[in-house]
């Protein structure tokens, strides 16, 4: 049991190690956004937190989500649609060990996005963080990695193998957008910030802020209970797919 | 318990019985009642749409009857101690690419508690050579040699292999034929789904003919024939065509 666990966890870092190109923007886009808004881009003005600590909590969320909803997302719909999950699921395999494998690559692309992040921050950027709280937002960070784990999932047993991927795309980008991801919140209109409200990630990256002293003000319970409610519907939304998968 | 006992109590390998099965408004399988007995290699043999992946995914309890049973060992395809008995070889668009024919093996052994050694998958599929090359960088032949042997590692009872040699070569599909042989020769029961008569005719003890949901004819290969020329002739005739 254990050691199918761990050979499939080995072998899903194999495959991302041995097709570069696929694991690439993953990591890439989060960085070179955070480049580009954060260090180039930044004026270093006024008072309270500068902006390339504010973006390592917002380009730290966008990078675990593209990292959890890729990993899992496409990964899943491609595995099921072409007929490789079916081929699994006539074996002894534990469920599990399938799902582990893929929480696990997502866990370690997120870890390797935050921490290059914060490297660029604190070496070129000028962000302002002190070891706890670096320790207390990656830990944030990567606990995010299960909520939009669970969106992946949703979509993987969802969509098609050629749907997952637009689809994605479609959700990744303007969702992140919308939950001041990209540009902070406050920067949006009134309407677009009240509307953040319903958006995972807008409590995504307020429970990252609240590690670094900033955020919007709202208790934390608010936030944790919201990430908490999107996971158990993606999670339902993902096992409505799972039975009509497994019986047809 | 003496084997002989053994062998009148012993549950069928495989059996579907009075199974029907619709998917939307089309009907896959019409009241289908079909078996195989331990150590027989049974093919089914039918045009493509008449049924047979779909009699084979009801086996590996990939889905279920609408109404009928469908059993291995006697007991529900899906039990755990089912899975451990049974492999299959089902037809996959797409198998992970950069890992290699030693490490699908592997990860695949590593689900079942008493797996072949390495050596014996790769001998018993044919794999000499080429353990170390990636799935991506296989021959036809040789991708469908690594799914027989992933079929193969956990030392199963029963294997359903979905139309095993379709798109290969006269040369690659006489080498896989011989590994399935062989795989019957230890007393081990196969269902295989062909188009193909000469594979029926090569390899089946016995041959069963589907066509729309239904299975038209039944026997061994020369009683399929009886009567006609060849298998084809036989197999035209059956379904009125």
């Amino acid at each position: 049991m254990l050691r199918t666990h761990l050979l499939e966890i080995k072998y899903e870092f194999l495959k991302a190690l041995r097709t570069p190109q696929y694991a690439f923007p993953t990591l890439l886009f989060p960085i070179l956004f955070y480049l580009f808004f954060a260090v180039v881009m930044n004026r270093h003005e006024g008072s309270g937190m500068g902006m390339a600590t504010y973006m390592l909590a917002t380009y730290g969320a966008f990078g675990v989500i593209g990292a959890s909803l890729f990993g899992f997302g496409v990964t899943v719909a491609l595995e099921r649609g072409q007929g490789w999950l079916h081929v699994k699921r006539t074996t002894p395999m534990p469920l599990s060990a399938y799902f582990v494998a893929k929480i696990a690559m997502a866990l370690l692309f997120s870890a390797i996005i935050v921490i290059s992040l914060m490297t660029l921050g604190f070496t070129i950027g000028g962000a302002q963080l002190t070891l706890p709280r670096a320790l207390a937002l990656l830990g944030v960070l990567l606990s995010g990695a299960i909520t939009f784990s669970a969106f992946g999932l949703a979509v993987g047993y969802n969509v098609s193998a050629n749907g997952a991927v637009p689809l994605l795309n479609l959700i990744y980008l303007p969702m992140s957008f919308l939950s001041g991801l990209w540009v902070p919140i406050w920067a949006l209109p009134r309407g677009l910030q009240r509307f953040a409200f319903f958006l995972p990630p807008f409590h995504f990256s307020q429970l990252a802020l609240k590690t670094l002293g900033g955020g919007r003000g709202m208790p934390a319970y608010v936030h944790v209970i919201a990430m908490v409610i999107a996971t158990a519907v993606f999670l339902a939304i993902a096992y409505r797919g799972y039975r009509h998968d497994e019986v047809q | 318990m003496s084997t002989l006992h053994q062998l009148y109590t012993a549950p069928p390998p495989a059996q579907l019985a009075n199974v029907t099965k619709r998917f939307g408004t089309t009907t896959a399988l019409d009241n289908l009642t079909f078996g195989i007995q331990p150590g027989e290699l049974v093919a089914l043999l039918g045009p493509n749409g008449a049924g047979k992946t779909t009699a084979v995914r009801l086996l590996l309890g990939l889905c279920a009857p609408d109404s009928g049973i469908a059993r291995v060992f006697g007991a529900d395809p899906r039990d755990a101690a089912n899975r451990i008995r049974t492999g299959a070889m089902l037809q996959v668009a797409r198998v992970p690419e950069p890992l290699r024919v030693c490490e699908h093996i592997e990860l695949f052994s590593s689900y079942y508690p008493s797996p072949m050694p390495l050596a014996e998958v790769i001998a018993a599929a044919g794999l000499e050579g080429i353990e170390k090359k990636s799935f991506g960088s296989l021959s036809g032949g040789q991708k469908q040699r690594l799914l027989f042997g992933l079929a193969i590692c956990g030392n199963p009872d029963f294997i359903a292999l979905d139309e095993p040699t379709v798109g290969l070569d006269v040369e690659a599909r006489r080498a896989l034929w011989k590994q399935i042989r062989a795989f019957v020769d230890r007393g081990k029961s196969v269902l295989l789904t062909t188009h193909y008569l000469d594979e029926a005719d090569a390899l089946a003890d016995r041959v069963a003919v589907i066509d729309h949901g239904r299975i038209v004819a039944e026997g061994s290969p020369s009683e399929i024939k009886h009567g006609a020329r060849s298998l084809e002739d036989a197999f035209l005739a059956l379904l009125g065509r």
